[in-house]
Formats: C-alpha cells, sequence, structure tokens
C-alpha cells in the first residue's frame, strides 16, 4: 500500500541523501593561476583518479562516489572524443561537455530513486586567464559558472573559506599549490598533507596540443619545498 | 549531439556503457557509417583520378626514430597537391605515415589518433607500442576491400620504445600483415630508389641530426627517379616533413630546420648528381 509523499518531500529527501553522501569523502580544489588551471585533490590513491583529462584544454574533477563519477567521466571523453573526431578539435568546449553533464544529473535526479552521491568541475583554460571556463555540477544537475577557484567534497564549506582567505589572482603554480594545499588543510583541525596524499594536475595554456598534466609525487614535493613547506 | 537514447537530453547509453575502450569499436557501435571500413565498396575498381600519396621513409638511430615524408600528392599524371602532409603525431611516443590513397589514409590517421588518445584517458596508461600496431593492423586490414577496388592505404608506423630506450618501426601490407623492420625502411612509390639509398646511408650510429639528413637524401633520390615523388621545392620552399620521435617525445622538425637540411643536399647535388658515395669496400 503506497503512502503519499508530496514532490518537495520526495525532492528534499533525495537532496539530503546525496549531500551526506557527498559530505562523507574528502575535498577537491580547482583554482585559476597565471599559466592556467590548477586541480589539487587531497586523494591518496595512485590508481583511483579524482582528477583527469577529458581533451586538449578541458578537464574534470570530482568528489563523491567514486564508481558513479567515473561513468560520467567515461561518458565525457565519448562524448569530446567523438565530436572531435566529426567535427574538429576546436569544437569541443567545456561548456558543451558542461551542458550533457547537467541534462544526465538532473535526468537521473529526478526520475530515478537513487540521485547520483557526485559533485563535478568541469574546466576549461583558454588563451587567457579572462577566458579561462569553469563549471561546476551538483547531484542535482545545477550548472554555476565559477571564478577564480572552486571547492567541493567533504569540507567544502571549511575549504571554500580558507580558499576566499588566501587567494589571488595570477598567482604562481608555487604559490596557488600552497594555497591549494593551506586550503586542503582547513578540512580538519590538525591536518599536513603531504605530496604523497595529494593529487595535483594542471592545464597549462603554455603546452601543447594537450594541455592536461599530472604532476608526479616528486614535482609535487619539490613545489612545496620551494613554498617553504 | 544525436541521441541514441529514448530519454533525451541525458548521456545515451552508449556513452556510458563500459564494455570498451577503444574508440573505434564505440564507433562502430554509435555511427558505424563513420568507419572507414564499413562503407559498401564501390562497384567498379577505382581509377587513378583519386589522389595518392608517395613516399615516406624512417630511420632508426640510438635512443629514437626519425620519419620523413616527401610532399607530393598524385593523380593519375597530375600532381594533386604540392605540399601535402602525410607524416604525423600518432600520439606522444609514435608517428604515423601514410601512402597509397590520401582520402583513405588521413581519415585512417586520424582515427588511429583518437583510438590511442581514448585509450590512454580511459584507462590512464598508453598503449604498449606493438598494442599500438597491432591496432593499426587491424584497421588496415578493415580496408582490404577498398585496397582490392584499387584504393589501398599502406602506413609506416615508428615510436620510441621505452622499455628498450630505442626506435622501433612497423611495416605493413594491404592486408593488415604487420612486420616489424630493422634500422630503416621506406614505403609507397618511390620507396625502392628511397631504398637503395637509405642502405648505403644507413649507420647504426647515427645522430638524430643525421638521420633526418638520411632521410632527405633518399628522398630526393625517390624524387631523382620516381615521377610521383616530389623533390624539395626551393622556389615555393616546400621542404619534406620530417619528425623525430626519441624520449623526449614527438617533435616535428621546425621550416627552417629542414630548408637548411634540403639547401644542404640540393647544394651538394650540383656537384654530385647522384649524392654522397658509399666506399667500395
Amino acid at each position: 500500500m503506497p503512502f503519499y509523499v508530496s514532490p518537495e518531500q520526495q525532492m528534499k529527501d533525495k537532496a539530503d541523501y546525496a549531500r551526506k553522501g557527498i559530505s562523507r569523502g574528502r575535498s577537491v580544489v580547482v583554482l585559476q593561476y597565471a599559466d592556467g588551471i590548477l586541480f589539487v585533490a587531497d586523494n591518496p590513491s595512485r590508481a583511483l583518479h579524482k582528477i583527469s583529462e577529458i581533451y586538449d584544454r578541458i578537464a574534470f574533477a570530482a568528489v563523491g562516489k567514486y564508481n558513479e563519477f567515473e561513468n560520467l567521466r567515461l561518458g565525457g571523453v565519448r562524448y569530446a572524443d567523438i565530436n572531435g573526431y566529426q567535427y574538429d578539435r576546436r569544437d569541443v568546449t567545456a561548456r558543451g561537455l558542461a551542458n550533457v553533464y547537467a541534462q544526465s544529473l538532473g535526468t537521473i535526479f529526478t526520475e530515478t530513486n537513487k540521485p547520483y552521491e557526485v559533485e563535478l568541475v568541469v574546466a576549461e583554460v583558454g588563451e587567457t586567464a579572462e577566458t579561462d571556463q569553469i563549471y561546476r555540477l551538483t547531484f542535482d544537475g545545477s550548472v554555476a559558472d565559477e571564478h577564480g577557484y572552486v571547492a567541493m567534497g567533504g569540507q567544502a564549506d571549511a575549504v571554500a573559506q580558507a580558499l576566499k582567505e588566501r587567494y589571488v589572482e595570477g598567482a604562481s603554480l608555487v604559490e596557488a599549490l600552497r594555497t591549494a594545499v593551506r586550503s586542503l588543510e582547513a578540512q580538519d583541525n590538525d591536518r599536513h598533507l603531504e605530496a604523497k596524499s595529494l593529487e595535483v594536475a594542471v592545464l597549462d595554456r603554455n603546452r601543447e596540443h594537450r594541455l592536461f598534466k599530472r604532476l608526479p609525487a616528486a614535482r609535487i614535493e619539490a613545489l612545496l619545498a620551494e613554498a617553504g613547506d | 549531439m544525436a541521441s541514441h537514447d529514448a530519454k533525451a537530453g541525458r548521456l545515451p547509453g552508449l556513452f556510458v556503457n563500459p564494455d570498451t575502450s577503444s574508440f573505434t569499436e564505440f564507433l562502430g557501435a554509435y555511427s558505424p557509417e563513420l568507419l572507414p571500413g564499413r562503407r559498401p565498396l564501390p562497384a567498379v575498381s577505382a581509377g587513378e583520378e583519386i589522389p595518392h600519396g608517395t613516399t615516406i621513409v624512417a630511420v632508426v638511430f640510438p635512443g629514437g626514430v626519425v620519419m620523413a615524408g616527401d610532399r607530393r600528392a598524385t593523380a593519375g599524371n597530375v600532381i594533386a597537391q604540392r605540399d601535402i602532409e602525410k607524416v604525423f603525431r600518432a600520439d606522444e611516443f609514435s608517428a604515423i605515415a601514410i601512402a597509397g590513397t590520401a582520402g583513405i589514409g588521413i581519415e585512417m590517421m586520424r582515427l588511429f589518433q583518437v583510438e590511442l588518445e581514448h585509450y590512454e584517458k580511459r584507462e590512464g596508461r598508453t598503449l604498449s607500442i606493438e598494442g599500438k600496431a597491432n591496432r593499426l593492423a587491424t584497421m588496415v586490414r578493415q580496408n582490404l576491400g577498398m585496397a582490392m577496388q584499387g584504393l589501398a592505404v599502406v602506413p609506416l608506423f615508428a615510436g620510441y620504445d621505452e622499455d628498450r630506450d630505442a626506435g622501433r618501426i612497423f611495416s605493413y601490407d594491404p592486408a593488415g600483415g604487420r612486420y616489424e623492420e630493422r634500422d630503416f625502411h621506406s614505403i609507397g612509390s618511390g620507396s625502392v630508389f628511397a631504398r637503395g639509398a637509405l642502405k648505403k646511408l644507413f649507420r647504426p650510429d647515427l645522430s638524430a641530426e643525421d638521420a633526418a639528413l638520411v632521410c632527405v637524401q633518399a628522398l630526393y633520390d625517390a624524387a631523382d627517379d620516381d615521377s610521383a615523388t616530389g623533390g624539395p621545392d626551393l622556389t615555393r620552399g616546400i621542404f619534406p616533413v620530417v619528425a623525430s620521435v626519441t624520449a623526449e617525445g614527438y617533435r616535428r622538425l621546425g621550416e627552417d630546420e629542414v630548408g637548411a637540411l634540403a639547401r644542404a643536399v640540393v647544394e651538394e647535388r650540383y656537384d654530385s648528381p647522384g649524392g654522397p658515395t658509399a666506399p667500395l669496400r
């Protein structure tokens, strides 16, 4: 015998469920720096990435349930590659991809019982900082166009607050990485993050062809040392 | 984006179906007509009016490989294109070049590039060099029907093998046979003449720059005897495309670098039209 549940209550329950799932995970930070966009995740795993390359100028960062955002990432890679193959590499944009993700997440949220417990960032590096694009997508398919920095995941509010205090436009990679790591440390009271528990990647507009680059642990360590850690 | 899913708007089921990391297989399910091997064969054999790409050479040197191609495409007796490019980056550590029907070859090359990148992005690792070479063999084999109708494409694949710290070259036949070549190889209409030159000019201790020079010399010799291969075009400033693949990755030599090599080769041929002579014993 089904009970009546009002649509408002149903949506609220789903949203609470999704938020709860996301808040259990660790955080990810995305911020603009002098040469492009920097992605930093509090993620000790070398195999299960939270940050990935989608296309020449586009990258993807996610928090929440791994199998769910991995599914979206793989779909995004196919979407990007097929469009780049049929048209031209320049015709693959973060805006287009964000739209597809928004539609997917929105449909899953309204039409299925279990919403995806994920939050995503789709970012595209432009020729200049003004043309960089950062889109943040939430579990219900909402899209926000962000500037400067984004924090998502477990303690997103605390991390975002820390970012707000530290973030400066046009920072060097070293400074930006320090800002990101310090902000991620705001997740807990006495957190100290080391190179081996960080996943770091950049979209560097000065590279050629494929602008995404994952930084190896040794390089992260060197950058953190330079930042005076 | 065309939707193959009833639930409009969402990523169509095929996009999120995790069964394969091969772009070609995905494309075959999504839009089979986009695959070179899935089209109806022409009823009659294609004539000579479709442009053909010609000579490609590749030379291994310690720590890498150099690949080069002339710039001519021919349609019968007509020069269809003076500045076609036939040597491309396949991925960070490999290069692909095509000879034969230019249109199909370029399509195959593009598909191969996406195939390698797609696998790398999905799996988080690059294919082994043998894996890449085998993948290309499958693509060539799928074109066999077209090849029988006169639209053959034969690629040459070369890359840097990290495990061996060495360059490697793979050649193909139209049926998809894959053969690893030692030291050097050439394909295309001028390949016979180029191979003769390569044989005499190759040494196992070439530097990267000398390996590029060997390639330019060999292409000059191919153009000297094969009407479908273009020599260095000094008046228009059109020179071969030369690319090297080493531990540093794929690098296409700049116009100025190749221009200097080509001019030196042409200059030297004023005195000895047959090029450098090999010692008799």
